[in-house]
């Protein structure tokens, strides 16, 4: 039953990481109907922001606290920045091009900045402080829960909260919803729309990089690959749970957590990232709309 | 006469730019020594690279759009020079006459160092014209190109150490089996929108390549197969030198065919009908033609070739692992003919050609290479879509009417 | 005789929203057929559910084309629709833009010739015969519709009227015996309008193809139609010829709406 336990709560940590991040993309998505495909470098990039602050911030000497802060606020700030101007460059000139032509392009944005990040720091795993306290009262549970895991679900569930509230009832949110319906229309009613593009790729990068700090102080290592493997297994939850649905991404982030933490617990470490994309291959064929998703109607 | 206007807009890119890559273009912190480096030089460069790309940026972008609104408002198109050169045969004949006598004697002349590097670059020109099939005439985004290419690879590998099949014997199956695997996975996912067929396409190549990875007891995991025999002619085994040469103009061979077998392709029945596929779904099945099976011809072709180059390619470098067969891989072969221009045969042998000889012989481009092919799909769909060289359509002619 | 097509009592749901509602017409060979109503009355809807694209929730369609058994086609795909013998145009015009007027046609006869992969390949002395036949046939099918002189221009170049002209043209190709126009008039100036009109019926007296069409224009919809079937909310609210139509109490009432201001 222990076991059980261990392997849900492992699922569970998991799978609220790839729900972070799987925000980005189904927030995009549901907007401009692209898949970001260079989200998971920005997700990369907020890791290793974080890495290069927490490590200045040591030479100088800073406490832990101080440190853990700062780190997290700057790395926060540069994925926003970044995610911005991915888009001003890669994606806004391409707005009334062929459907595959920005998809393209951010294929091409994914791989440059992971040879940026490559060739200005370094191809090698780095080890990633543990920026995380330790909690005194979580001792007796530590074969179950250790302090990262429920510092990552606190912190996923307080950015969902807001991301939700701000959704439903700001301005913002109001007229991200209105762009998402018809972006057209929502032009003609005063909204500005290319303004709303860049809130929405902000937000959905501020996220990634919330991801970014706690995966990475979770595991430990970053290197200039991570945001592949993590950006697709985001998009297999955001597709899994309804692509354009924020609760969807929650959940699909959710099962695919526990289903590799149950089917590597259960069946093979060694296919880990194989069950990611055997799932991600089979809802796209079986149920493309997701769990949450409705199937639109084709209109002609 | 820059106006000040432009300077300032260049300015502000430029501290923004200053500001985005400081982390990460300045500072290097090395944790297990505890040492930081600060690299101020970097952000020179970045400034100053900025300033100047963006009044590139903007200038083509205002080329684009004045392009654009000329096109509106009926101007005829200018016939750039290289569609000129494509089309009078003044002008290609003797191109085509120097390109032969060129690929004749070149591995007599340079070194097997040289020829290898050639023989590299003409895969990639034959793996960019199978892919071509799928995404330039039948736009269908396939991003695991690369599993069928190992698949061939792997059938070479495997059925020489199994059975001791030779070259010739396992070129037909190499080719066959990226047939079956074409349509094994192109049949479920072909009836998908274009960006969704992308990504599961994808999933698929990562699948493959990680179970080659971990699947020791079939495909040696990651150390892969070693000492696969190079091809024989007629049973003749050749020294390593002549072997090269030999692959070569194999190469070269395969080439012509790849050439002739997609021209003939294009211009038929079934290349119109992915061209028009490619521009309007709804409308082709409305015209009576039947999508999954079009679409199927056009995937399963172009697995066809990736599966005999990858039989090529297990002889030619005699070691195969998976990690030849990695994600990058495909999007590089995308590179080639997003670059060279989709549906284009002469753009993607330029693009093969440019995009792999460059970083060979300019060293100092290679390590910037993948940054390079990255740039260059952003570039490309930004400012010229439809490649350095856009596909020509066939016209007819009705005089005697 | 036996109608060309016949649908019975067809329903088309979306979700919960009923968009077609028992809907039943008849063509009988040799007729032009309009289908008029409101905007979002579902006539398009109705051309989706016949042709293929949505499968019908319930009832038959039913064809018989000329001299061949009567057969059930709902269920099937559009291709399958075409190759049976009914072709449609679009509302909004759907040519392939980057694609020569010729080729245009010549998809249109995609389904009516059968070279496939190896023919092409080695061009075999078959393809090539078919292949010339094609280009003859579409070249011949645009002297028909007056589009000869842009035979090698890229359909997105061409004025809209011809355009719209090239859409029935490529429709044409496919030989059906009935075909279907999503509102062909729509955008078109006066003297469009009027080379449309002769042009339909040019397509229905010598080639003797049956209509059936989708149409605002009430001028153009009253002199050509032999039939009329008029929808509301998904429903066929009345049917008869031009002049029943004109004086019928519940369509001018569908039309005008309750306030019944005027139309000209």
């Amino acid at each position: 039953m222990d076991y059980f336990l261990e392997l849900f709560l492992g699922g569970l940590t998991r799978g609220s990481i790839y729900a972070l991040i799987a925000l980005g993309y189904t927030m995009v998505y549901g907007i401009i109907e692209l898949i970001n495909f260079a989200h998971g470098e920005i997700y990369m990039i907020g890791a290793f922001t974080a890495l290069i602050v927490a490590g200045v911030l040591t030479f100088w000497g800073f406490n832990h606290i101080a440190i853990l802060l700062l780190a997290s606020i700057i790395a926060v700030i540069y994925s926003a920045a970044y995610g911005f101007t991915v888009e001003k460059v890669a994606y806004k000139p391409l707005r009334h091009a062929p459907r595959l032509s920005p998809l393209i392009s951010a294929i091409g944005m994914s791989i440059f900045l992971q040879n940026y990040v490559l060739l200005a720091q370094t191809s090698d795993f780095l080890p990633f402080p543990s920026l995380i306290p330790d909690f005194k009262f979580l001792e007796p549970y530590s074969h179950l829960i250790r302090p990262p895991e429920l510092v990552i679900l606190l912190t996923t569930a307080v950015s969902m909260l807001l991301l939700t509230l701000l959704i439903r009832f700001t301005r913002i949110g109001k007229a991200m919803r209105a762009t998402a319906q018809d972006r057209n229309m929502a032009m003609l009613v005063g909204i500005n729309v290319d303004r709303i593009i860049s809130i929405t790729f902000i937000i959905g990068s501020a996220l990634a990089a919330i991801g970014g700090i706690l995966i990475a102080s979770h595991i430990g290592m970053i290197n200039f690959y991570i945001g592949f493997i993590a950006g697709i297994k985001a998009f297999t939850a955001a597709v899994l749970g309804g692509i354009g649905s924020i609760p969807g991404a929650v959940l699909g982030g959710l099962v695919l957590g526990w289903t590799e933490s149950f089917a590597t617990g259960y069946v093979s470490s060694d296919y880990e990232d194989v069950f990611a994309f055997a799932l991600l291959v089979l809802i796209l064929i079986f149920r493309p709309a997701g769990i949450l998703g409705r199937s639109t109607i084709q209109k002609v | 006469m820059i106006k000040l206007e432009e300077l300032k807009k260049s300015f502000l890119v430029s501290v923004w730019f200053m500001f985005l890559t400081f982390p990460i273009m300045v500072i290097r912190v090395n944790p297990i020594e505890k040492v930081v480096e600060w690299r101020w030089k970097n952000i020179l460069i970045v400034g100053a690279g900025s300033f100047f790309f963006s009044f590139l940026w903007r200038y083509l972008l205002l080329r684009r759009e004045t392009g654009r609104k000329k096109m509106e408002a009926g101007e005829i198109e200018k016939i750039p020079l290289s569609r000129r050169i494509l089309t009078e045969p003044k002008m290609y004949i003797p191109a085509l006459v120097c390109i032969a006598v060129f690929a004749s004697v070149f591995p007599f002349v340079f070194s097997i160092y040289q020829i290898n590097i050639m023989v590299t670059a003409i895969i990639y020109v034959v793996l960019g014209l199978g892919l071509n099939i799928v995404v330039g005439l039948a736009g269908l985004l396939d991003l695991g190109y690369v599993a069928f290419y190992a698949v061939g690879a792997y059938s070479y590998g495997l059925l020489n150490y199994h059975f001791n099949l030779g070259f010739w014997a396992v070129l037909p199956i190499g080719a066959l089996l990226g047939v079956v695997f074409g349509i094994l996975l192109g049949f479920p996912v072909l009836r998908l929108r274009g960006d969704y067929l992308a990504i599961v396409t994808l999933g698929f190549g990562e699948i493959i390549r990680l179970i080659l990875e971990n699947w020791n007891e079939f495909s040696f995991g990651p150390s892969g197969i070693a000492n696969i025999p190079r091809p024989s002619f007629f049973g003749h085994q050749f020294s390593l030198h002549a072997a090269t040469v030999y692959i070569y103009f194999l190469m070269i061979a395969l080439t012509l065919l790849t050439i002739f077998v997609v021209n003939r392709l294009q211009n038929s029945r079934i290349g119109r009908a992915w061209i028009a596929l490619r521009e309007d779904e709804v409308a082709c099945q409305a015209m009576g033609i039947d999508k999954t099976k079009t679409k199927l011809t056009a995937f399963a072709l172009g697995a066809t070739w990736a599966g005999m180059i990858g039989v090529i390619f297990a002889a030619k470098t005699t070691f195969i692992n998976p990690a030849s067969f990695t994600f990058l891989e495909s999007a590089m072969i995308l590179s080639i003919v997003v670059m060279g221009g989709m549906g284009s045969i002469i753009g993607v042998i330029i693009g093969a050609l440019v995009l792999i000889l460059l970083p060979e012989y300019l060293r100092a481009f290679s390590d910037y290479r993948m940054l390079l092919f990255g740039a260059i799909l952003v570039i490309m769909m930004v400012f010229r879509p439809q490649g350095l060289i856009s596909n020509v359509r066939r016209t007819y002619k009705f005089e005697g009417r | 005789m036996e109608p060309i097509l016949e649908v019975e009592s067809l329903s088309m749901d979306f979700g919960g929203l009923r968009a077609l509602n028992r809907l039943d017409l008849k063509i009988n060979e040799g007729e032009i057929v309009a289908l008029i109503g409101p905007n979002g009355s579902g006539k398009t809807t109705f051309f989706n559910c016949i042709t293929g694209i949505y499968n019908p929730t319930e009832g038959n369609v039913l064809i018989s084309p000329p001299g061949k058994k009567r057969e059930r086609i709902n269920g099937l795909k559009p291709n399958q629709v075409t190759e049976k013998g009914m072709a449609r145009t679009f509302q909004n015009i759907r040519l392939f833009p980057n694609m020569t007027v010729l080729e245009n046609v010549m998809i249109g006869r995609h389904c009516r010739i059968s070279s496939g992969v190896i023919g092409s390949i080695l061009r075999s002395k078959a393809t090539v015969g078919e292949e010339k036949k094609a280009v003859e046939d579409s070249y011949g099918v645009l002297e028909k519709f007056g589009l000869s002189g842009y035979v090698n221009d890229f359909a997105k170049n061409l004025p809209y009227g011809a355009q719209r002209r090239l859409e029935i043209a490529r429709a044409m190709a496919t030989e059906p015996f009935l075909i279907l126009l999503d509102e062909p008039a729509a955008g078109m100036n006066p003297q469009e309008t009027k080379d449309l009109v002769q042009l339909i019926t040019r397509i229905r007296d010598i080639e003797g193809i049956s209509i059936l069409l989708i149409e605002h224009d009430m001028r153009l919809v009253m002199s050509l139609s032999d039939l009329i079937y008029v929808m509301d909310y998904g429903k066929k609210i009345a049917e008869g010829t031009p002049d029943e139509i004109r004086r019928n109490p519940v369509v001018i009432k569908a039309y005008l709406g309750e306030e019944a201001h005027a139309e000209t």
